[in-house]
């Protein structure tokens, strides 16, 4: 294994800027390592040789022309395949999409071509992003580079198997319930949800669009952080894009790393153990608690008693949001039409192609949200949800009134294995049981690797959750934790990860 | 609070245009019924005086100048649908023949 491969997304930039190895050659080193090892980890639906190597030609062509280079020009990156890729095949990990390419770029998309940064292709995902184990992909499984037999988590998990199988630096994730924080924790690797409105969500496939929000996934504190403050920032493309500067998340990350948290006051969810928990995930999790004091930061223990009704809630909000959503794939303008033999109208045609287009998880959600409201029962499931989002959003506030950030496990267990949970949604569902409040309240949170649990070697994620508008202080927490602990192993914890 | 019956899901798929087979039907209706069960929850902490939260921002209205921009070409518009024709969507027939 080379180091180009290796190396953070922070020492290839500098690498490249400094004339000590090519942006060619970095895209060259991941495309061969993807080549080398993703018939086993499957992160990709598509690898864009082409795209990869033009962007990366660019960046060198530009060095030379002595233009001044962004602080991730010539990066490799692997993007969630729910982005819109002009000229590339966007599937959003569903059969209704397949062969469709856009014709236009995310912002987001967008914003990462500006920056210099070489995007390597698209990386597998739960079917539009509905799962915990990216088992719901119409075009099979990703593995956990830990132990490929198991759940690289999910949505996201084409993403995070991706950074942590070496085939990328830098990845692109989406977090509507934990599809960033969950994945980041169960492959050992960092993933931030960053505050609802603050990187945008043109041309990201909407599937739940009031907790729907695109964030950064790396190896380390500092990489999250570059990639996030190039992600981020107003869009007057996106209505709900909020218009304010990005916050200093790259300084933050820096002054965390030094390791003094002097004067942070931290908050343990008390709800967030107990049944379910897995005992190695609570015993690194208290390890990590004993770090943060030890670093300075005051705890305490914090109640957010409403925190417990988060799942259900989840499970009625954003079904509801997706049944809507998800009504413009009707075969008409684009992606598959099915059974369009001239004697059938379009609305058997429409129901034939959705009946073909979509997984059995799509399907669940679509009715469970129809159902969630329709007349009669609106009241009862989708209006209560939205009564326990305002509970939840005030025992953030009280909890934020008295400390700086929040932490806990990120999920109750390390990584299952693959097919455990597939057809039982319940028991899937639980695995975002830490990461659903954000997402309901629109703060930002981070998944920081935290160690290996004793039972079964596979990694633990601590949760830091920071109010919105304060994702800088994820970052200073994080890195702070972060250095703790690869000071205390000697080395970042995915150097424990068996060779693929 | 009653679960959800076959007989409805049956109607929420067709209302949702999905052309659902017999024996995902049945297999829909028993772990929707428990995803329901389990959702209802909600109710015991949803007092009347609680407001509701729709979106975690408070929303207005976002208006940009009514005026000409650069947008997709006709060909770029139709580069991803199923049949096209005279640059517009073909689509199947939506009103009877008669």
């Amino acid at each position: 294994m080379t180091d180009l491969i290796r190396n953070t997304a922070a020492e290839t930039a500098a690498a490249i800027a400094a004339g000590e190895v090519s942006a060619v050659e970095v895209a060259q080193a991941h495309l061969d390592r993807i080549g080398a090892v993703d018939e086993k980890v499957h992160a990709f639906l598509h690898v864009d040789t082409d795209g990869a190597l033009s962007a990366a030609r660019a960046v060198d062509a530009k060095r030379a022309a002595g233009e001044e280079l962004g602080p991730l020009a010539g990066v490799p990156l692997a993007l969630k395949d729910v982005f819109t890729t002009k000229g590339v095949p966007t599937t959003a990990g569903s059969r209704i999409l397949e062969g469709w390419v856009p014709p236009y770029d995310a912002t987001l998309t967008r914003r990462l071509k500006d920056a210099g940064v070489v995007i390597l292709g698209k990386t597998n995902m739960d079917e539009f992003a509905m799962g915990s184990s990216t088992e719901n992909s119409a075009f099979g499984p990703t593995g956990n580079p830990w132990d490929l037999s198991r759940i690289p988590g999910g949505s996201g998990g084409g993403s995070a198997a991706a950074l942590a199988a070496y085939e990328a630096p830098l990845a692109i994730g989406t977090d509507t319930g934990g599809s960033i924080r969950q994945p980041g924790a169960v492959t050992g690797t960092v993933g931030v949800k960053p505050t609802y409105g603050t990187v945008s969500r043109y041309g990201l496939i909407a599937f739940s669009s009031s907790l729907d929000q695109g964030g950064p996934c790396a190896r380390t504190v500092l990489d999250a952080a570059l990639l996030h403050e190039a992600i981020a920032g107003h869009d007057p493309l996106d209505s709900t894009s909020i218009d304010a500067p990005v916050l200093p998340l790259v300084a933050a990350a820096r002054q965390g790393a030094t390791g003094d948290l002097t004067g942070v006051r931290v908050g343990v969810v008390k709800e967030f153990a107990g049944e379910g928990y897995q005992a190695g995930v609570m015993q690194r999790f208290n390890e990590s608690v004993e770090i943060l004091r030890g670093l300075g930061a005051t705890v305490v223990e914090v109640s957010c008693p409403s925190f417990s009704y988060a799942l259900p809630a989840y499970y009625l909000i954003a079904p509801s949001e997706a049944s809507s959503n998800l009504a413009r794939f009707d075969a008409m303008r684009y992606g598959l039409r099915v059974g369009d033999d001239g004697t059938r109208s379009a609305e058997d045609v429409t129901a034939l192609t959705r009946e073909a287009g979509f997984g059995p998880e799509v399907k669940r959600r679509i009715i469970l949200g129809t159902y969630a409201l329709s007349s009669g029962y609106y009241d009862a499931y989708y209006g209560s949800a939205q009564k326990v989002r305002t509970l939840i959003t005030q025992d953030f506030a009280r909890s934020f009134a008295d400390v700086d950030v929040l932490v806990s496990p990120t999920t109750p267990t390390t990584a299952f294995p693959i097919g455990e949970r597939a057809d039982d949604p319940m028991a899937m569902y639980l695995a975002d049981l830490c990461t659903i409040p954000s997402n309901l309240a629109g703060n930002s949170a981070m998944s920081v690797p935290c160690g290996l649990a004793p039972e079964d070697n596979l990694p633990v994620g601590l949760q830091i959750i920071a109010p919105a508008m304060a994702d800088d202080r994820l970052y200073r927490v994080g890195a702070a934790v972060e250095a703790a602990l690869d000071n205390q192993w000697g080395h970042p914890l995915l150097e424990e990860a068996p060779a693929l | 609070m009653p679960g959800i019956t076959r007989e409805e899901v049956a109607h929420l798929a067709r209302l949702s245009r999905l052309e659902l087979k017999a024996e995902e039907l049945d297999h829909f209706a028993e772990q929707l019924n428990d995803i329901v069960d389990a959702v209802a929850r909600v109710s015991e902490i949803a007092a009347e005086d609680v407001p509701p939260t729709s979106h975690p921002l408070p929303l207005t209205n976002v208006m940009r100048p009514d005026v000409v921009r650069p947008s997709l070409t006709p060909a770029e518009a139709l580069a991803g649908a199923p049949a096209a024709e005279e640059q517009r969507f073909r689509v199947p027939q939506i009103l009877g023949e008669d």
